[in-house]
């Protein structure tokens, strides 16, 4: 029928086929070069967004004199890939968006011990309870409140004032959203799980559900809801890709130890297994320095955990006068709990 | 209409297909192994204490409700396009083939977000079968389209001289003979509906995907995951063994002498107008409003940087990999479909079956699959290029297995059975008839199996070589980090790369 086309075809097959191997040889010989470093070698497991750390990370490897590959990925799926690949992985260094995925790991017995110095550098409350992670940059829950709809008195002070009636109808938050689960979580411990239940279904009916905190943020932005619920370095992003005198939105940082004031942290761990251990201690050292705690507090407008450094980001407040709750983020692991009670309010 | 005589229910298939089709479903089948593994780690009762849950009576309701609304609007929209596309005196009719394939590039989480940042209130189960739609029924559209073009238009003419009207025409003869192209297409959109995560989870719909993803996440736990992954695969076979029924026996086959003419175009006449807003509409909102969108992101967003080298390199990586996934899985996918098309017995079913088995499978399902297979057995290749090649083999083989199932079952059989008996070997019929017959089906196959390689995200993220990106890995990370203005080249690259295979195929049309 159309001889020639089927012709055409298999060329055009044969050509896909071989054209990217063709190319993974010659990517293979620009990385012959490169691999000669030998077995100190870094491969490092980043949860954390590559537009967020790449300079970080490219610094880093010439803080450790040794090559380091990064593969990005999602912090719970690279959790799940490293346990799948079990003795065998590849990564030497997890660096994770956050606790929980450290946590899992930690379970496992996957990540190695390190050494006191390195967990010293940090406080208790932001390293895992095994010695086995540690904690580099912190960020808080806030409320971000839209100035021209609400003046800064009237922000409520507590997430427990947002869903009184005078709210409804007036609350964006964003219940898929990891932080905001890990604040739930949160408030679970603190306040238990039938308070946090009925605070739940009053939020489900004052609020206005967005699908991640930018949203939330922008809907804030744009006065489709008063306050949302977001975490803060959410705002400085903003006003990084649009420019501070375009973003209107504001933040209220809350008072007395509210659960709404929870601090999340991403941290890293050591894979035991690997045979990098050497080269990954030298990367947790370096992630713990002034150079790169300076660099999450300018860059990434987070909190920086250690090395003395403090954020000099404008407007940002002080971490000694954050007044968030006390709690062992090692239960954040307990987000199973949580999901099934988001779930069951009918929010996720 | 015939039945082949030497292919018939009771012939085994020759070795030369056998032995590669049992390849390509072992490798397939790969997933449910390790989901085996996993789902009975903890015993038979922990695995059936999840899965006899409340919830999953709820869940399968959500899953099966949302497939059973996106497959209908799926068939209308792929079925009406494909005709007016290929068969009437539309203007622009290449065009508009193009247009209607460039959807299935838009990533589902890219059009969910579009829909929801233009309407918040669309989320849930009426947001989610948009979206969903709106990005699948090119799955339905490419085979019917194809299958239209192989119609031998002397039937319908037949018909015609019989006193039949047009319609009637339509319904009597065209219909039944596009039914396997649009029943494969059809499931496929079922599948692709039960294994989407992007979408559903956007528009906070829960379906059987959502929860497996919940679960990795929430406990990072794979054994309740894997558990309920189990339900999906059961579905699956559900699914395909329904639309092995649909099938019937009729062979659609032209048997009379010579070459079939292309069919003379349908006159539109005072229909026209509507059928040109049809096209403009469905186009409009599948492929315009999802590039509105990105060009909003540009314009209010400072993130972009045009590097464009480096979405140049990104782009070229991709087509590699994809070009590879494409033809890797076409290759697989021949033996398997040719057996489905011309052998009608219990091994050839359950060879189709094991096609298709793991495709409902979230991809990252799929993607911790290989990693259990690879470090344990392929270590040298993983996270190198050829497993991730292999991995949208394992994804995406049903694609290509339904187009050429649906392109063999349109070659006539008599002619292979010629072949035959004038003394050709299995694999020369194969070679000198089937193929070049089944041709343009079997192209139309890689071309959606190519656009949707180039869109996978999860299985790409674990399974790349370190350091390697794809357009949809670019994506990703550019809106994960909330720079929309950036992420919005990658993403109108990833769609106007789309256009290149549909854009090829259409230039096969006499």
């Amino acid at each position: 029928m159309r001889r020639p086309s089927a012709r055409r075809i298999t060329a055009l097959l044969a050509a896909g086929v071989l054209l990217p191997v063709l190319a993974a040889c010659g990517a293979d010989n620009d990385k012959g070069g490169s691999t000669e470093g030998g077995d100190s070698a870094l491969v490092i497991y980043s949860g954390r967004n590559e537009k967020l750390v790449k300079p970080i990370l490219d610094k880093l490897e010439k803080a450790v004199g040794a090559e380091v590959e990064v593969r990005y990925g999602d912090s719970a799926e690279l959790a799940a890939q490293i346990l799948e690949e079990g003795e065998r992985t590849k990564a030497g260094l997890f660096f994770s968006q956050d606790a929980g995925a450290l946590g899992a790991l930690s379970r496992e017995g996957m990540l190695q011990k390190l050494p006191q110095s390195s967990l010293d550098a940090v406080d208790e409350a932001y390293r895992g309870s095994e010695g086995d992670w540690v904690g580099l940059s912190g960020r808080v829950r806030v409320i971000a409140y839209n100035p021209d709809k609400v003046a800064e008195g009237k922000v409520p002070d507590s997430v427990h004032d947002v869903v009184k009636p005078e709210w409804k109808g007036k609350v964006g938050f964003a219940p898929t959203n990891a932080s905001f689960q890990a604040f739930v979580t949160g408030m679970r411990v603190l306040e238990g799980d039938d308070a946090t239940r009925e605070w739940l279904k009053d939020l489900k009916a004052n609020g206005k559900t967005y699908a991640h905190n930018l949203a939330t943020l922008d809907g804030v932005e744009a006065g489709e809801v008063e306050l949302g619920l977001v975490n803060h370095y959410y705002w400085y992003e903003r006003v990084a890709e649009k420019g501070e005198d375009k973003v209107n939105a504001k933040l209220k940082f809350l008072p007395g130890k509210d659960p709404g004031a929870l601090i999340n942290v991403a941290g890293v761990g050591i894979l035991a297994e690997s045979g990098q251990s050497a080269t990954a201690q030298k990367a947790v050292d370096y992630l713990l320095s002034k150079e790169a705690q300076t660099y999450f507090a300018d860059t990434t407008k987070e909190y920086p955990l250690a090395a003395g450094v403090t954020s000099k980001v404008e407007g940002l407040p002080p971490f000694d006068s954050l007044e968030s709750p006390d709690i062992d983020l090692g239960k954040l692991e307990s987000l199973q709990e949580t999901l099934a009670m988001l779930q069951d309010v009918g929010l996720v | 209409m015939t039945r082949g005589s030497g292919a018939g229910p009771g012939s085994r298939p020759p070795l030369i297909l056998l032995v590669p089709a049992c390849v390509a479903a072992l490798f397939a089948l790969l997933p449910l192994g390790y989901l085996a593994v996993r789902a009975l780690e903890r015993g038979p009762a922990f695995a059936w204490d999840v899965v006899a849950d409340e919830r999953t009576l709820q869940l399968l309701g959500h899953s099966l409700g949302l497939t059973a609304v996106v497959v209908g609007a799926c068939l209308v929209l792929g079925v009406s396009l494909a005709w007016l596309t290929v068969r009437t005196a539309l203007p622009g009719a290449r065009a508009w083939s193009v247009l209607a394939t460039l959807p299935l590039a838009v990533p589902s989480y890219v059009a969910a977000f579009a829909w929801l940042s233009a309407e918040p209130d669309l989320a849930g189960f009426g947001g989610a079968a948009l979206a969903l739609t709106l990005v699948s029924f090119p799955y339905v559209h490419l085979p019917v389209a194809a299958a239209l073009r192989g119609i031998d238009p002397a039937q319908e003419e037949a018909a015609r001289s019989l006193g039949h009207g047009p319609l009637r025409t339509f319904v009597r003869v065209t219909l039944p003979q596009l039914r396997p192209a649009a029943a494969g297409g059809a499931l496929l959109v079922a599948l692709y509906v039960l294994s989407d995560f992007g979408a559903v989870s956007l528009m906070r719909y829960d379906t059987f995907t959502r929860a497996i993803h919940t679960s990795y996440r929430a406990s990072f736990d794979r054994t309740p995951a894997a558990a309920l992954s189990v339900v999906l695969v059961v579905m699956t076979i559900a699914l395909v063994a329904a639309e092995a029924r649909t099938r019937g026996r009729a062979g659609h086959a032209r048997t009379g002498t010579g070459t079939a003419r292309p069919a003379v175009p349908t006159v539109l006449g005072r229909w026209r107008p509507l059928a040109l807003l049809w096209c403009a509409a469905v186009s409009a909102v599948a492929v315009a409003f999802p590039l509105g969108t990105l060009g909003y992101w540009l314009a209010v967003g400072t993130s972009a940087t045009w590097d464009l080298g480096g979405l140049a390199e990104t782009a070229w990586a991709t087509f590699g990999v994809a070009a590879a996934g494409a033809a890797l899985t076409t290759a697989l996918a021949l033996p398997v479909g040719v057996i489905a098309a011309r052998h009608r017995g219990r091994g050839a079913r359950l060879l189709e079956q094991a096609a298709y088995a793991g495709h409902a499978l979230p991809g990252i399902t799929v993607a911790l699959a290989l990693v259990f297979f690879a470090v344990r057995y392929a270590y040298p290749l993983y996270q190198q290029l050829p497993l991730l090649v292999g991995a949208y083999a394992v994804l995406f083989l049903p694609v290509a297995v339904a187009a050429t199932r649906a392109a063999v079952l349109q070659a006539p059989p008599v002619l292979e059975d010629v072949a035959r008996s004038l003394g050709r070997r299995p694999w020369q019929v194969l070679r000198e008839v089937t193929v070049p017959l089944a041709a343009p089906g079997v192209a139309a196959g890689a071309a959606l199996t190519f656009v949707v390689c180039m869109k996978e995200l999860p299985a790409t993220l674990l399974l790349r070589p370190t350091g390697m990106d794809t357009l949809a890995t670019r994506l990703w990370t550019e809106t994960g980090a909330g720079s929309f203005a950036a992420a919005a080249p990658y993403a109108a690259a990833l769609i106007l790369l789309a256009a290149v295979p549909s854009y090829l195929l259409g230039r096969h049309r006499t």
